[in-house]
């Protein structure tokens, strides 16, 4: 399809192009800058208003195909703009956002909303490359954004290094893959590859080094080093973005990549996969149990998440790739609920500590019960979201006969619970310093009351969640 | 006239990245690190050039990816070095082993 007929069907992502230039123009005219992040919401709840209503039934080869329409991409276009419509509504309800930049940070999550539906389309290692780095450098920006704060440049700056090693290792891989294959489109490696029947040494470090990057952006153990430091250091709202965004759109990019181009080595890759997974979780929720900051507790609880989801890599069936997507779909809004009740609390305490959660059932019971449904959603207890995902992953590794990594991560699973159920005791069983209630900004109750009914409906009713996540396989 | 053979363009692009990752790993200068950084992508487009001239059965590809990548390395090093400045005007260093707030 060429570029003017692909319009029809980029009306999404242009009305998210549109809402970021308008509002870096408005930005310049208007004084009091709060209502451009209410434009800016308008903006990304009017994109995923028309994405949901307009689901193409077919592939789409947009732009040549380099920006493909199928099941698949749909599904993500449909998670990105959620995540980026909560992300906005947490960004209104966190106070520390420089008044004179606020502009800027609406426009910038316009446009990496966008940046994260490219990612999920791409089909070509070079779109693939574009699209991620799109997204890395808009979240470098926006990881460093509170300037003046020491903990957010060094946050930004950390991200920066690792990240730009991983990308130009992952760009080292794919030109490795296109002088192997001569080709850049994903089909295209999967037919030289099927043809030559060749798993030559230089073909597995040539995925070896693809998958550096791909596991950065997925916070996977042994690339895991920079997520605590960037989630605790950025701002609260684009931290929880983060644990979500890029890492949900990272999973969608890796699944395309193992499942299109590269299914001649799935015996390779998914030994692999089970031994990152394996290595992730354990990584994640070791170092959690003795963090006394809840944004570092949250990071390695995502380090953690990661290793889950991958378990459905490494399974590499059906169900596991179910699962993965609807683990992805449950995981982000738990994560995103999670991230906007710290916001509350962060707000009026000043400190990142979980000490400052103490007594919070006293003080603010809804806030309180919020925080602690998400917990159990995270750590996958019936009946939320959260342990339907689970259910899933385990199924796809128990029909692989993979029962050690299942034992592995049932044993995770456990220690996960301890220490969520810590921040719980804190807020349930500890005695509150003072009984100021938290104070709750409308944004703030917004963002909650989506999530949190979001991920009871989905632990409720799992069955049309499940559905959609099937029909988007296209592998 | 014979062509220079391809696996020399490849051993010269694998010596380019592997300077360029023992640069990024042993430099304690931020700036340095990101010069590192580059001589990786570098690298990465002596290989898709030298690929496009002699594999791909149509060579636009290889040099439209090097174009790509030449102008999202000029990004990354504009946004690297606007965080770096950030960083300086906060703390007045660059070295890599003063920036050590965040740690568990």
């Amino acid at each position: 399809m060429n570029a003017v007929q692909s319009l029809a069907h980029f009306i999404p992502e242009s009305i998210l192009i549109v809402t970021g230039f308008l509002i870096l123009v408005l930005d310049l005219f208007s004084k009091p800058k709060r209502w451009l992040g209410w434009l800016a919401l308008a903006g990304t709840t009017g994109a995923l208003a028309y994405a949901a209503a307009t689901i193409p039934g077919n592939t789409l080869p947009l732009f040549y195909g380099y920006f493909t329409i199928d099941p698949f991409s749909v599904f993500f276009r449909i998670t990105a703009l959620v995540i980026i419509t909560v992300t906005i509504l947490m960004a209104l309800a966190h106070k520390g956002t420089p008044p004179k930049q606020e502009g800027e940070l609406y426009a910038l999550l316009a446009f990496i909303g966008t940046g994260l539906i490219l990612m999920a389309a791409s089909t070509n290692l070079l779109m693939i490359f574009i699209s991620i780095e799109f997204v890395s450098l808009t979240s470098y920006i926006l990881a460093g954004f509170e300037k003046h704060e020491g903990a957010s440049n060094e946050a930004s700056l950390k991200y920066l290094l690792f990240g730009s090693v991983a990308s130009a290792t992952m760009l080292y891989g794919m030109s490795l893959l296109f002088g192997l294959t001569g080709s850049v489109e994903l089909n295209g490696i999967r037919d030289a590859l099927a043809g030559c029947g060749n798993t030559g040494p230089l073909l597995l470090i040539a995925m070896a080094l693809l998958f550096v990057g791909l596991s950065f952006k997925i916070s996977a153990a042994p690339f895991h080093m920079w997520a605590p430091d960037v989630y605790t250091g950025a701002p609260t709202p684009i931290a929880g973005f983060l644990t979500v965004g890029p890492k949900a759109m990272g999973f969608a990019i890796l699944l395309r990549v193992l499942f299109i181009a590269l299914p001649a080595l799935q015996k390779e890759w998914s030994s692999l996969f089970a031994v990152l997974s394996a290595l992730t979780m354990t990584v994640g929720n070791i170092a959690a149990v003795s963090q006394t900051n809840i944004k570092r507790l949250l990071a390695y609880s995502s380090i953690a998440q990661a290793g889950y989801i991958l378990m459905g890599i490494a399974a590499a069936n059906a169900i596991g790739l179910e699962g993965i997507l609807f683990y992805i779909a449950a995981y982000a809004l738990t994560n995103l609920g999670a991230f906007t009740i710290v916001i509350v609390v962060v707000n009026q305490s000043k400190s990142e500590e979980i000490s400052s959660f103490a007594g919070l059932a006293k003080r603010s019971p809804f806030i309180a019960a919020s925080l602690a449904v998400f917990f159990v959603s995270l750590a996958g207890i019936p009946p939320l979201a959260g342990y339907f995902g689970k259910v899933l992953v385990f199924a796809g590794v128990i029909e692989q006969k993979l029962v050690a990594l299942a034992v592995i991560a049932a044993v995770n699973s456990a220690i996960a619970a301890f220490y969520y159920f810590k921040v719980v005791k804190e807020m349930y069983l500890t005695e509150p310093a003072d009984s100021v209630p938290a104070e709750r900004p409308f944004p703030a109750v917004l963002a909650t009351a989506i999530a949190f009914l979001a991920i009871a409906a989905i632990g409720i009713f799992p069955a049309p969640l499940l559905h959609w996540a099937s029909r988007s396989l296209i592998f | 006239m014979t062509p220079i053979p391809l696996n020399h363009f490849v051993i010269f692009s694998l010596f380019l990245f592997s300077i360029g990752l023992y640069g990024t790993l042993t430099r304690r200068n931020v700036i340095g690190i990101l010069m590192g950084i580059e001589l990786m992508l570098n690298a990465a487009n002596i290989n898709l050039i030298a690929f496009s001239r002699y594999i791909s059965p149509n060579p636009e590809t290889g040099q439209i990816f090097v174009i790509f990548v030449i102008v999202l390395a000029a990004c990354a090093a504009a946004v690297g070095l606007a965080i770096v400045l950030a960083m300086y005007q906060n703390r007045k260093t660059v070295q890599a082993e003063d920036i050590h707030i965040l740690k568990w």
